[in-house]
């Protein structure tokens, strides 16, 4: 198991530049992401936005402002685990934390701190009768091991570039493959798009365009797809899975199960230190909310600022903190 | 200040007419929000996460195209129609006047 005193869920700018007011406290921070590469949304969604309102910066890109943050957390040595999202977190007898990802990977952590931004992004699920039955039971809402499709009837559902490949993909591996499209066309990669119809065409799968699937049934597991035409009419089909690839939605995910107080699927914290009502445990950044919250990058560095001050006295309470300032002390990594 | 007026049908199907101003460079997500309807608008209004979703009833003609992230957006929600629109990327102005917009999006807790 890796040590570390604080573990920051959520290695976005707020989450990067925590590590630094953490190290001017001789606090060694470990960053968990369930994004493949630091930076979060900044990274991942908008690498070459500008941003105009960050102190001292009249403009800046996004991905550069999270190398520069990168290179300000350098000295103090931060560890990360990255493409793994922390699904559990237990507080121990002694009031540290054992955080646990979906890949297994523990980091025993003095305090905890969520970083988390949006949350996770999670699979879009759409409206469809029964659907939830079936989860885990014919109903996937990711390809994680093609082979489980292998000489089975897989019904796809979505319109977009994941619902097309993964059409093109398990035709050579299903029985039957159904792909279900509310619209008449795709707007994904053309190529994509052109090899789906003619497969079609050639009968190798089956393509029903401009309807929905409303309901499925069976019994324990997924046996029956029902699909709403354009002309209303029901088709049924038989299918041993169902795949519906809508897209990612941002949600809480697994932080909704650690017994924090949560609202509109934001934290609540006390402002005086961005503590949660779990003792050990900050929210910091666009996670989390109180009286008067806005989201912005520049609120979520001074949230970590005064976060770090009270995750020093929470992990050590006897030791006297002094308050100091870098241009003064300048700063000293690990 | 210059003020247009639109019709917002709640989830409930009840119609409430909303004085808007043009100048203040608001989304409708923003100034649906700022009327209290309980729109999540999870990511802020970067056409990201869709909880904005509006059917647009009256006056969609008038709106201007949408841009590749709207459409690709849209393109991935499972129950959005031909008069699908994202809120928070249509700014208030005047041609948005006399138009209709029916809340579709995932209803803030």
């Amino acid at each position: 198991m890796k040590t570390t005193d604080l573990c920051i869920i959520g290695a976005g700018p707020v989450g990067l530049f925590a590590v630094f007011e953490a190290g001017l406290l001789k606090l060694r921070c470990h960053l968990v992401d369930v994004l493949p590469q630091v930076g979060g949304q900044l990274s991942e969604i908008y690498p070459q936005k500008p941003i105009y309102d960050i102190p001292g910066f009249p403009s800046v890109n996004a991905q550069e402002l999270v190398d520069n943050l990168m290179e300000q957390i350098a000295p103090f040595k931060p560890d990360f685990t990255l493409g793994e999202r922390v699904d559990e977190l237990s507080r121990q007898e002694d009031g540290s934390f054992i955080v646990t990802t979906n890949e297994g990977t523990q980091i025993h952590a003095k305090a905890v701190v969520i970083a988390a931004g949006l949350g996770c992004f999670e699979p879009r699920k759409p409206a469809i009768e029964r659907l939830e039955d079936f989860e885990g039971r014919g109903v996937a809402y990711m390809v994680r091991n093609p082979e489980l499709f292998r000489n089975k009837k897989v019904v796809l559902a979505g319109g977009g570039d994941s619902a097309l490949d993964w059409t093109l993909f398990l035709s050579n591996v299903a029985e039957k493959v159904t792909l279900v499209h509310r619209g008449d066309s795709f707007r994904g990669a053309p190529d994509s798009a052109e090899k789906v119809v003619r497969l079609a065409e050639e009968g190798k799968i089956n393509l029903i365009l401009k309807s929905n699937i409303t309901r499925i049934d069976g019994n324990g597991h997924l046996s029956e797809v029902h699909i709403t035409l354009h002309d209303k009419t029901i088709n049924t089909i038989h299918a041993d899975y169902l795949i519906p690839l809508f897209g990612l939605s941002p949600k809480l995910g697994p932080i909704a199960n650690w017994g924090l107080d949560v609202e509109k699927s934001a934290i609540k914290v006390n402002t005086e230190d961005y503590s949660t009502n779990v003792p050990g445990i900050y929210a910091i950044g666009d996670i989390n909310t109180y009286p008067g919250k806005l989201k912005l990058i520049l609120c979520g560095f001074h949230e970590g600022a005064l976060m770090a001050q009270s995750a020093f006295k929470y992990i050590y309470p006897d030791k006297h903190l002094s308050f100091k300032y870098t241009t003064v002390n300048g700063v000293h990594g690990f | 200040m210059d003020f247009i007026n639109i019709t917002i049908e709640d989830r409930t199907g009840e119609r409430k007419e909303l004085e808007l101003p043009t100048d203040m460079g608001l989304s409708l997500m923003e100034a649906l929000k700022a009327n209290e309807y309980r729109i999540l608008a999870t990511c802020g209004g970067m056409a990201l996460c869709a909880t904005c979703h509006v059917e647009v009833l009256e006056g969609g003609d008038r709106l201007g195209p949408m841009s590749d992230p709207e459409l690709d957006m849209l393109d991935t929600l499972p129950d959005a129609g031909p008069d699908s629109r994202l809120a928070c990327q249509l700014r208030i102005n005047d041609d948005m006047n006399n138009a209709v917009f029916r809340i579709r999006g995932e209803e803030e807790e």
